[in-house]
């Protein structure tokens, strides 16, 4: 019968770090997939799924079993994503002054707003949606992500991060007015 | 009831609100249903940024990656950091380091390949050295640290990432050369050094401490010490007259 993360967190907190290979092999996948999100980067992902999970190897005594093991395995990934993205934006900040809002989308984009009949919508729509992302402030990333991909209410997203609910929602609306300005004439002209 | 504003629609596409009345008005007015529609249309569109997918036994490598630096007691990950064997063993393995790439198992500085020996192995020692002597700088400036309150580790914490990218080098280099022992230890100064870096940039007091503690009370500053002066040692050119001194 498969083990649940209950179990294994419990022989891991027992002494058995053998017991933890259950809960990497398990929620590998779903980590990388989140970090991949919040880094556009799969090296950078590959990175923070390794040191998602050895940070909660080190933090599973202070587990408490309120929220599930996968969701508070999220919240670890998605602040060590967080980290980095801030300090990735610290670096490029010194090389090439940025707004503290996030990046110039108009700058990284393709233009939004190509004629309708070179415009396919899973080919280069799809294009669009990656720099979309990244060009988002880190908060507003970070808050998209938990919200739109990992299905997490704005309070959890609020605890996840360390803000208030009322910053977690500002950083969601702030997000999607983004996605929304960059995405929408492309949506448009795909639609005309 | 006035027309549902997009920070309404956000919530109500999420299913974050409720609100019967919202949901009449939906129903009976066309043009919020227009802006629903235009924001779902977005929403929709950022699931299909699908990342890549790993492959199959992704969880097996993670956990093989991962595996050799648990140790059995979660909340005191540090604590085999500097068991005597390991104090002891930690010059050993740096000149190990050395030793691999000496022995010409590490390529990337080809412009090193040309030189005579003794100053390739000058020029390593003098970039192993420099490492672990910044590294130590980082670790003696969080130690000294007096502060009271919340804490601004930014400075540290930027030079801290441009160290675990050095040292990632030099553990790859040692994993090649099929030196688990030196990969691992470096692996684990990797980790110290990816804790400053991913810590939060302001740290409470409390956090702070958290840090401090964990390298000051098993004395890795003495270590680094240890091995940087090991280091210095050898990089000295050998006395004329006498044998090079081997690694």
């Amino acid at each position: 019968m498969e083990q649940s993360d209950a179990t294994a967190v419990a022989q891991v907190r027992a002494g058995n770090p053998d017991a933890y290979r259950v809960l990497v092999e398990r929620h590998s996948h779903s980590v990388f997939r989140l970090a991949f999100r919040m880094t556009g980067n799969e090296q950078d992902a590959e990175d923070l799924v390794q040191e998602t999970f050895l940070r909660a190897y080190r933090q599973i005594g202070r587990f408490d079993g309120r929220a599930s093991f996968s969701t508070w395995l999220y919240r670890i990934a998605a602040n060590c994503s967080l980290d980095l993205i801030r300090a990735r934006k610290r670096r490029q900040e010194q090389q090439t002054p940025i707004s503290d809002e996030g990046e110039d989308l108009g700058a990284s984009l393709p233009a939004a707003d190509p004629a309708p009949d070179r415009l396919a919508f899973s080919g280069e729509l799809k294009q669009l949606l990656a720099p979309a992302l990244q060009g988002l402030s880190p908060m507003e990333r970070t808050a998209f992500v938990l919200r739109h991909y990992e299905g997490m209410c704005i309070e959890e997203i609020g605890r996840a991060l360390g803000v208030n609910a009322g910053a977690a929602k500002h950083s969601v609306f702030r997000a999607v007015q983004k996605l929304r300005r960059t995405l929408e004439p492309a949506l448009s002209s795909a639609r005309s | 009831m006035k027309h549902l504003n997009e920070d309404d629609l956000v919530l109500h596409y999420y299913g974050e609100r409720q609100d019967p009345e919202a949901q009449r008005h939906l129903e009976a007015c066309e043009e919020c249903r227009a802006h629903l529609r235009s924001l779902t249309r977005v929403l929709d569109a950022m699931n299909r940024l699908e990342p890549p997918a790993p492959s199959e036994d992704y969880g097996n490598r993670v956990w093989q990656r991962i595996a050799p630096q648990l140790e059995p007691a979660p909340a005191r990950w540090w604590a085999g950091w500097f068991a005597p064997r390991r104090l002891v063993a930690a010059a050993a393995m740096a000149a190990l380091l050395v030793a691999a790439f000496l022995a010409g198992r590490v390529s990337q500085r080809r412009q090193i390949a040309g030189l005579s020996a003794p100053v390739r192995e000058r020029i390593l020692l003098v970039a192993v050295g420099d490492h672990l002597e910044r590294s130590q700088m980082i670790l003696a400036e969080l130690v000294n640290n007096e502060s009271k309150g919340p804490v601004d580790i930014s400075g540290e914490q930027q030079r801290a990432e441009d160290l675990v990218g050095e040292n990632r080098l030099y553990r790859q280099a040692a994993l090649k050369a099929g030196d688990r022992a030196v990969s691992s230890v470096l692996d684990e100064l990797e980790r110290v050094l990816l804790e400053i870096a991913h810590s939060p940039s302001k740290l409470d007091s409390a956090e702070f401490d958290e840090i401090r503690r964990r390298i000051e009370s098993e004395g890795i500053l003495f270590k680094i010490r240890v091995v940087s002066t090991n280091l210095r040692e050898r990089e000295m050119p050998p006395a004329s007259g006498k044998a090079g001194r081997s690694l």
